[in-house]
């Protein structure tokens, strides 16, 4: 068989067998090497599936049979348009973080911990690759393992105490959430004696009404939701993303909270039928009004950080509600809304974390390690450090979904769905939030540049250009999918339409 | 796009502009030159029709769509970018040019754009571009216009953007055509457009802003604004009857305002809002003739009032003063200006063999036509005033009048070729109108001068020139200020605040003991949860979170099966 047909199985073969690698050379520089060829490949592998996707007629779905067993029996990956759409933003992100670690974690990981980090990253990547493409429920679980197992090691890299502390809070939410997930699954394997996802969407219409698959929604509801935090079950994400060091941070909150929510729609809309979740359950109200809830409380906690980087982990949480949002209308336009959102506060989200790694690189003492970012070191941060605080006011119109960034784009298919369900209250609420959204980044902004810095920081002193590039990559990205939206929208239209078509 | 050749003369500016402040000495000057003269050339090698789409959204822009109205339009700015650039060679703020020729660029995007979403964009973007030329003057008073100007044309942009979503959802249609007054979203549109064109309530944030840039800025920004709002309800409402009074008001006023004005650029300032008046009263007409007047008379004023403007430049530039009763006899010194100007002030009060002529005579003529004897009676009686203000008022004080005893010399050679360059093309258009009228959106089947035309307006001028000179001391200014609207927000409203705020103090000194301990509480408990352990800060516990996961999922259960 050519290479063009193995692709799916090197989708997650290449980053997994980079880490043990990386482990195996010891190197920094050796391992940085290996994990990132094997991201770039990753992505390129992304890149030729979508091109491969592509080609199918539309709705196609390319299914690859892992040891040529054929489903249910063998594992089966599975790639459309979502997959596709999924895969290139992970992978993306993974390479573009990548370069970016080296320079960051020099300051902020000890010297002989940087192999564990590329190892970990890379098989965290390849988690994260695998829930996405695998066509198999169980699957999904024990890719869920590696890259939970992995993320978790990751934050506890970073070298606040309190990253332990964080990590380890994380590991136990963590492995409730993956615990529900598999009880879920373990439910529905009962139920309908598959774990082909594919196969098991076709044989629950005859029983899903039944309790045990009812509690299998139910688990896999709340475990999804806390891998996703949803709000209340973010209470992990705060810590977690405050104290991992920061190209940590920017991977994951571009990546795994996003991989989650394509788990959801996975279940929601391909395994359950949205007739049962949609039209049976009181589930799109319980999601609306959690949504709404984490759009405000998170937002509104955001604004009283005295952390940055806690402020926006806070704003991910509120932002993450906007996905929810989407997800609850059950229309072509919110789901729309809802894929355009995990795409474009991904790139967003990304770009600020990434920059404000490059920015406590700025306010550190020479030679000392990077402090945390709080308030008090920003002050008049724009004339130290003026295409970093550029680049994160740029970043932060796009979670204010201010027109011309890509954040306006998902804003805007969320308004058109909660009109066409004639709920202006609703269009209300999500300007309202954007104006906490407003708020905080107002925060930064005043701080940067309109406050006199200290004396002795008045000296220019922009972070390097390894660190500024990637993060000015994605900025630009979140600007240019404001304008161009045939990539992010048009495939999000057709996802949308094909998930919500089958309707009686 | 149908060719790769196909440029935006618009952006041709505005990417030129970016170009210009990395650049120096003589390659500087050849720039300003060129990237207008490029624009202008693009321009002209454009076919007419829907040039670019651009898919957005579920929309199709059509940034570029050329017709001969947005051709006329788009050659003027092109044209005036071309020799205000020329006429502000020599200034040293070396941002405002560029910022002039963005302004000027997306100016020219308005005219050219084909849907409603590029106008607004280029709209934004031209409140940008005016904004950053009044704020390069540098001045405090610079600076504290341009806030207030911002602040209007942020308002003015709003309530745009309002309209043409209430548009788009409404009819689903982007593209920009003529609309009727029937909904909310048209009113709003229509409300848009006229803050722009300076009309009442709002017209004073013109004589506010203009007159505060700097001897060149305030050239560039004659032309821009006013006539963009001109050409966008000229394409967007023809017809609407409101627009008649409207231009009525707004010639009246102007003229009231600029006989009781000192300032002599405010005095051109306020010309520009009863200018923008005859062309809103040709537009409200409506009629082939009556759309034809209101073009061309913008084109023929964007020339005449920079070459006012640049003359009263050339004056501000030289000797630093702006008042009337601080200037005069300066035609001693700057013969060339005295010429260049009151060639200006000839063309404004339309005197026969000058632009003003052929083109304002258009817009009377359709009032006749269409029988609206009591609009052609003020129009002509407008048109006495216009040369009370403008045409003999700022040449008289500012050139003639009794020697103040400034000698000045004239200006250097750019700036004289600029004013040299304009003042022919009055003299031009007014003795070969032909031309002008080719490029007019519907055929031309007027001749301007006939016996009659020519006798009615030398009389009208005649008289009213006699009547300045008879009433030579009641015009003569002293140095005061005039009251207009923006006294409301320049003062009044300050002043509103204030007693406001001293109202407010008292009622709060009397709900301070009611209110004070709750505002303390909430107060206090925001203070309380930001430290640390507080609900805004605190890292929450293992145990807690994992409660909350099970209240979820219980949740969840109960829903699922009670549901």
């Amino acid at each position: 068989m050519s290479l063009s047909a193995q692709l799916p199985a090197l989708q997650v073969v290449l980053p997994l067998l980079s880490a043990p690698l990386a482990v195996l050379l010891r190197r920094g520089w050796l391992a940085f090497a290996v994990v990132t060829a094997a991201a770039w490949a990753a992505f390129a592998i992304a890149i030729g599936l979508w091109l491969q996707v592509d080609a199918l007629p539309s709705n196609g779905v390319i299914s690859y049979h892992i040891g040529s067993w054929a489903p249910p029996w063998g594992i089966e990956y599975r790639i459309d348009r979502l997959t596709s759409f999924v895969l290139v933003l992970v992978s993306g992100m993974a390479a573009l973080v990548l370069p970016y670690s080296r320079a960051s974690i020099a300051r902020e990981i000890p010297q002989e911990s940087h192999y564990l980090f590329y190892a970990m990253l890379g098989l965290c990547l390849a988690g994260l690759l695998g829930i996405t493409i695998t066509g198999d429920a169980f699957n999904v679980f024990v890719f869920l393992e590696i890259s939970s197992l992995s993320a978790y090691v990751l934050i506890a890299l970073g070298r606040d105490r309190r990253a332990l502390a964080a990590s380890y809070r994380y590991l136990i939410m963590g492995s409730i959430g993956a615990t529900f997930i598999v009880i879920g699954i373990g439910f529905l394997y009962l139920m309908t004696g598959t774990l082909n996802l594919a196969d098991m969407a076709a044989r629950i219409g005859a029983i899903e009404s039944s309790r045990p698959v009812l509690a299998a929604l139910a688990f896999l509801t709340v475990g999804i939701s806390l891998k996703l935090a949803l709000f209340p079950l973010h209470q992990w994400l705060p810590n977690a993303y405050t104290y991992a060091p920061s190209a940590v941070t920017a991977f994951l909150a571009a990546t795994a909270t996003k991989v989650s929510v394509y788990v959801l729609i996975r279940f929601y809309f391909s395994v359950f039928g949205d007739s049962l979740v949609f039209h049976k359950l009181p589930l799109p109200q319980l999601m609306l009004w959690l949504s709404l809830l984490a759009l405000f409380a998170a937002s509104f906690i955001a604004i009283f950080q005295d952390n940055l980087k806690r402020l926006f982990a806070y704003s991910s949480v509120g932002q993450i509600g906007y996905i929810t949002l989407g997800l609850s209308f059950d229309s072509v336009n919110g789901l729309t809304a809802s894929i355009v959102h995990l795409f474009n506060h991904g790139i967003a989200k990304a770009a600020i974390f990434l920059l404000i790694g490059a920015l406590v690189v700025g306010i550190a003492r020479p030679g000392a390690a990077p402090p945390a970012p709080t308030f008090d070191r920003l002050a008049g941060l724009a004339r130290r450090m003026p295409l970093t605080s550029f680049g994160i006011v740029i970043a932060g119109l796009s979670l204010i979904g201010v027109p011309g960034t890509a954040g306006f784009i998902s804003k805007w298919y969320l308004v058109l769905a909660a009109l066409e369900k004639g709920q202006l209250w609703l269009v209300g609420a999500i300007l309202l939030s954007s104006l906490l959204a407003v708020a905080y980044v107002w925060r930064f902004v005043e701080a940067a540049y309109f406050q006199a810095p200290p004396p002795g920081r008045e000296l220019k002193r922009e972070a390097p250009l390894s660190l500024l590039i990637p993060a000015w990559v994605l900025v630009l990205a979140s600007v240019w999918f404001g304008l161009d939206t045939s990539l992010t929208l048009g495939s999000a239209v057709e996802v949308a339409e094909g998930l919500v078509r089958h309707r009686p | 796009m149908t060719s790769a050749l196909i440029l935006h003369p618009g952006l041709v500016l505005i990417g030129g502009a970016l170009l210009l402040p990395f650049l120096r000495g003589t390659a500087r000057s050849a720039a300003v030159l060129a990237i207008p003269a490029l624009a202008l050339i693009s321009l002209w090698l454009l076919p007419e029709g829907e040039l670019w789409r651009i898919a957005w959204l579920d929309y199709e822009l059509t940034p570029l769509a050329v017709d001969k109205l947005a051709r006329l339009f788009a050659s003027i700015f092109a044209l005036m970018a071309l020799i205000g650039g020329l006429f502000a060679l020599r200034q040293e703020n070396r941002l405002e040019v560029p910022a002039a020729y963005v302004y000027a660029g997306s100016a020219i995007g308005v005219t050219l754009a084909g849907d409603l979403i590029s106008v607004f964009v280029f709209w934004e973007l031209m409140a940008v571009g005016s904004t950053l030329v009044i704020w390069s003057a540098g001045t405090p008073a610079a600076w504290a216009a341009s806030r207030r100007y911002v602040a209007v044309h942020l308002a003015g942009g709003m309530i745009l953007f309002a309209g043409i979503t209430g548009h788009i959802l409404a009819t689903g249609e982007l593209g920009f055509t003529a609309m009727e007054t029937d909904s909310v979203a048209h009113w709003l549109i229509l409300a848009g457009f006229l803050i722009n064109a300076g009309a009442p309530p709002l017209s004073a944030w013109l004589p506010d802003a203009y007159p505060e840039a700097s001897w060149s800025g305030t050239v560039f920004l004659s032309a821009f604004t006013t006539k963009t709002a001109v050409y966008v309800l000229l394409r967007g409402f023809p017809g609407t009857e409101i627009l008649i009074w409207l231009g009525l008001f707004m010639i009246f006023y102007g003229i009231v305002y600029a006989l009781l004005e000192n300032d002599m650029r405010r005095i051109l300032a306020y010309s520009i809002v009863n200018q923008v008046g005859f062309m809103l009263v040709g537009i409200g007409i409506g009629t082939e003739m009556a759309l034809n007047g209101a073009a061309a008379h913008a084109f023929t004023h964007i020339i005449y009032k920079a070459l006012l403007l640049m003359s009263a430049g050339a004056v501000l530039a030289a000797t630093g003063r702006r008042k009337c009763s601080e200037l005069g006899g300066l035609f001693h010194s700057m013969p060339f200006t005295t010429l260049c100007g009151t060639i200006g002030a000839l063309a404004i009060s339309s005197f026969p063999l000058t632009s003003g002529f052929v083109s304002k005579s258009m817009v009377t003529q359709a009032a006749i036509d269409g029988h609206l004897q009591s609009v052609w009676l003020l129009l002509a009686a407008a048109s006495a005033g216009v040369f009370l203000h403008a045409g003999i008022k700022f040449p008289w004080f500012v050139f003639f009048q009794r020697d103040s005893g400034l000698r000045p010399p004239d200006p250097p050679a750019s700036l004289r070729w600029a004013m040299g360059l304009f003042a022919f093309l009055c003299i031009a258009i007014g003795v070969w109108p032909q031309p002008l009228y080719a490029l007019l959106p519907y055929p031309v089947d007027y001749a301007p001068y006939t016996a009659a035309h020519v006798i009615t307006q030398l009389q009208l001028l005649l008289f009213s020139g006699l009547a300045f000179f008879v009433m030579l001391d009641a015009l003569k200014r002293t140095p005061t200020i005039t009251l207009d609207v923006d006294w409301l927000w320049r003062v009044a409203g300050p002043a509103i605040a204030r007693s406001a705020h001293e109202i407010w103090q008292e009622a709060r000194a009397r709900l301070a003991e009611a209110s004070a301990a709750r505002a303390a509480a909430v107060g206090a408990l925001l203070a309380r949860h930001r430290q640390p352990g507080g609900l805004l800060l605190r890292s929450w516990p293992s145990g807690g979170m994992a409660l909350w996961v099970m209240v979820m999922l219980l949740a969840n259960l109960l829903f699922y099966y009670l549901g």
